[in-house]
């Protein structure tokens, strides 16, 4: 029962997205399916990094009535973590936008998205 | 065949590592020396109540201008592919239900300002500027449902984005000269914790980048809708 914790609920289901979308990268041979095998990735890995932060009996580090503004490190998580993930999302967002645009750009060129029909880079 | 078993090898091979991770790992107890100096110090010396906001646009600041320079590039990429050789096409496409372009001419309005909401109020309440931004552009995203063939005033974008983005580095360059470094929030009044004028120049900041992050996350949307308007 000791490895049933919110903590571990986190991380586990993180982990499995951040297997699926592995899985999903490797197996498939449309582009688009593998676009959205890396943002299923992306969000997992984005979990685990929130869910390492969280501790058992700490609040979200905003200031309120409730907290006060004295021992603060001895009532909040990290919120380090938290501003690293922010981040990460954005980079993320950006990044998938640039992935879909090749993909249009490489339909355009083959009418074609399937990844066995574009062998010049295949090394 | 081979391929098959690499991919499986690989696969369980991560498993594996990230099975012993969970497995072997203890949650902490107490908060690591910098993060704690962050939590205890940041009511006083930045005036944020959102401790992730303090730590994002003050302490950290220097990568969140990297932050919305990638964002930036992925933008001006975009632009850059999608742009080339656009020929409209005349459409006739079917008229979007009564149901779908009613309800955006409510909603919109209500997405925008909720959106603003969310940035000026990173400083006190979950959210910021990044936030904000993206729920502007799901406005934008309703408006294009509704109405495929709708033109954006690019200008008008464009020129929002590179003047938010250049306020947000002239911003930074007064807090090296006025306060103690580059884009620290102190040569304005921090004000009462707690309060919407409060945490010196970080509402500024972060209305720019909501202000910047929408109209460039807007921008993406139109080209990508633009190409099934191309021939």
């Amino acid at each position: 029962m000791e490895y049933i914790s919110l903590q571990n609920i986190g991380l586990v289901t993180g982990f499995l997205l951040i297997l699926t979308g592995l899985y999903g990268a490797l197996t498939n041979k449309n582009i688009l399916r593998i676009i959205v095998s890396f943002t299923i990735f992306d969000a997992g890995l984005n979990l685990v990094i929130v869910a390492l932060s969280y501790m058992k009996g700490r609040v979200a580090p905003i200031i309120d009535k409730t907290t006060g503004i004295h021992h603060l490190s001895d009532k909040f998580v990290d919120p380090v973590p938290q501003a690293l993930v922010l981040t990460s999302i954005v980079i993320g967002v950006g990044v998938t936008g640039v992935m879909l645009t090749y993909a249009l750009k490489m339909f355009k060129t083959r009418q074609s998205l399937d990844i066995k029909d574009f062998k010049e880079t295949k090394w | 065949m081979y391929k098959n078993l690499f991919i499986i090898v690989i696969l369980a091979g991560l498993g594996i590592l990230l099975g012993r991770f969970l497995l072997t790992h203890h949650e902490n107890t107490s908060l690591p020396e910098l993060p704690a100096y962050y939590t205890d110090n940041a009511d006083h010396e930045v005036g944020a109540a959102n401790v992730v906001t303090a730590v994002v646009v003050t302490y950290r600041g220097f990568d969140t201008l990297g932050e919305v320079t990638i964002l930036f590039v992925a933008a001006s990429l975009i632009a850059m592919f999608l742009k080339n050789g656009l020929v409209r096409k005349e459409r006739d496409p079917r008229p979007s239900s009564v149901i779908l372009s009613t309800a955006q001419k409510l909603l919109f309005p209500l997405i925008v300002l909720f959106g603003v909401y969310v940035f000026a109020n990173g400083h006190l309440t979950p959210g910021g500027g990044f936030q904000g931004g993206a729920i502007i552009a799901t406005g934008f995203l309703l408006l294009l449902m509704a109405n495929p063939q709708a033109e954006f005033k690019h200008g008008l974008f464009n020129s929002i984005e590179s003047i938010s983005g250049i306020s947000y580095v002239v911003i930074g360059i007064l807090g090296a000269i006025l306060g103690l470094g580059f884009l620290d929030n102190r040569f304005l009044p921090l004000g009462h914790l707690g309060r919407l004028f409060s945490a010196g120049a970080i509402p500024v900041i972060y209305s720019l980048i909501g202000l910047k992050v929408g109209a460039e996350l807007s921008n993406i949307l139109h080209h990508l809708n633009e190409v099934q308007n191309e021939e």
